[in-house]
């Protein structure tokens, strides 16, 4: 008599992801992308910046008006916050378990020191923490206004004038946008290698795109603050 | 040439360890790095103290047998098996550093000795192809594409030596493991079990206690075998793939 027998079931799509280094970093490859996509709209309506107050308020009242009839007054803009949490939420635990298993699996360190990796590398852990204390700052200061100086809730242009008036406020502003600038250099080809959309064609084209992204959402943030202290925009 | 050595001296896996000098002189720049290791043995032998420890076989580069941190570096300053590294990479006078690899996964045996068994269980997991076994079959009767055969080689070439895991910062056993899965699911032999290879070796990986990838690529230089750091990209494609499946 022969008897067949079945392989056990395997665990679902999504715990075999969670459960598994490989699958994890793709959680963390996905998130930050879509924080990343956030990031270059978000630049780009700050330029409005320079187009003068009417324009950046207006720009920023009708951000509440998206999908007006269809969705209430600020639906999109709570729907994109709900997300961007999850993103930031999924992106900081699964950065957090990660590394926990990294820095176990070398308990002993090598006694002859030897730098290793590029600096955008070395600093994607402590970059990724002042990134997440700037976000809890920035929320503060420009949505909440629970710290800025003028706090007139529907005129951003006056809210961004006043808080770039405080030299601490530039100087966290410049240290946390160099950091994200070295978080997206190394993160978005590492995205692309964790996803599987890496090979040896690619590489180059991709770490040269990682590159331009850093660049010109790093120089289109600093812009703001630095046309606030240079008085171009007041 | 005459040489200094601080060499990571271990009498056993719960043995505390230190790093020991030693001077050695007599040193011909055409000597291997194990062949001035067995010079030091030797003279350590005649004084009535114990030898170094050591893993090496072919000392031939194909084996994968030997590894030892040199200066920081996983087989040394240049691209090759520890082996094949030739005393004229450094200068007379030179003080050189010599650890085992260091991994959570790599426990210290003895010295420079360390345990690699944890690649092993990786390969039992996943690492062959399943066929009925028999006399040769035609060599052309499985057409395999020119292009998947060259990778299929490329990858094959990797020794399992460690290197990879000894100088990734995390320890990670991601270029090994992807090696091995890349150059049998290029393959038409090894599409059968495609999913459940990919799956069943990052789970018997991550079982083992090594660190995951942070995209680093110190695995890719160290590599005495040149598997491209693309290969851990092709591995997270085959797995995001059979995890969906």
């Amino acid at each position: 008599m022969t008897t067949a027998t079945r392989t056990a079931r395997r665990p679902s799509t999504l715990a075999t992801l969670w459960r598994s280094t490989v699958g994890k970093k793709a959680v963390m490859a996905v998130s930050g992308l879509v924080m990343l996509l956030y990031l270059v709209a978000h630049m780009l309506g700050n330029l409005k910046v320079f187009a003068g107050p009417d324009d950046i308020n207006g720009y920023a009242a009708w951000l509440r008006t998206i999908g007006q009839p269809f969705l209430g007054h600020e639906w999109f803009l709570w729907i994109a916050r709900f997300g961007l949490l999850a993103a930031v939420l999924l992106h900081g635990v699964s950065a957090y378990q990660l590394s926990r298993r990294d820095l176990a699996a070398r308990p002993s360190k090598y006694v002859h020191k030897r730098r290793r990796a590029s600096y955008a590398t070395r600093t994607m852990r402590w970059g990724g923490v002042i990134l997440a204390l700037f976000i809890v700052w920035h929320i503060l200061d420009l949505t909440t206004l629970t710290v800025n100086p003028v706090a007139e809730e529907g005129h951003p242009y006056q809210n961004v004038v006043a808080s770039f008036g405080r030299w601490y406020v530039d100087v966290f502003y410049i240290v946390a946008m160099l950091a994200l600038g070295f978080h997206i250099r190394h993160g978005f080809w590492s995205a692309a290698q964790t996803l599987g959309a890496n090979n040896a064609r690619r590489d180059r084209a991709l770490k040269l795109t990682a590159n331009g992204l850093a660049l010109v959402l790093t120089a289109g943030f600093l812009s703001v603050p630095v046309a606030v202290m240079t008085g171009v925009v007041s | 040439m005459n040489l200094t050595l601080r060499i990571w001296r271990q009498a056993g896996p719960d043995a505390p360890g230190s790093m020991t000098t030693y001077q050695v002189g007599g040193i011909s720049p055409d000597m291997s790095f194990l062949e001035m290791l067995d010079t030091l043995n030797e003279e350590l032998i005649t004084l009535g103290d114990q030898p170094v420890a050591f893993d090496h076989d072919c000392r031939e580069g194909i084996c994968g047998a030997c590894g030892m941190v040199i200066n920081g570096q996983a087989h040394g300053p240049e691209r090759t098996t520890t082996c094949q590294l030739h005393m004229r990479h450094f200068q007379d006078g030179d003080t050189i550093d010599v650890e085992p690899w260091r991994a959570a996964a790599f426990p210290v045996v003895k010295d420079l000795v360390v345990d690699r068994s944890a690649f092993d269980r990786i390969i039992g997991s996943g690492g062959y192809i399943s066929a009925p076994t028999g006399s040769a079959p035609d060599a052309h009767a499985t057409p395999v594409p020119k292009e998947a055969a060259d990778t299929a080689f490329e990858h094959a070439e990797c020794i399992g030596c460690g290197a990879c895991v000894a100088a990734c910062p995390n320890g990670s056993a991601m270029l090994f493991t992807s090696a091995k899965v890349v150059h049998l699911n290029v393959l038409p032999q090894g599409a059968p079990e495609r999913a459940s290879r990919v799956r069943n070796m990052v789970t018997a990986m991550d079982a083992e206690g090594f660190g995951g990838c942070t995209n680093t690529g110190e695995c890719a230089t160290a590599c005495p075998k040149g598997i491209p750091l693309p290969s851990i990209a092709a591995m997270n494609r085959e797995f995001l793939r059979a995890a969906r499946g």
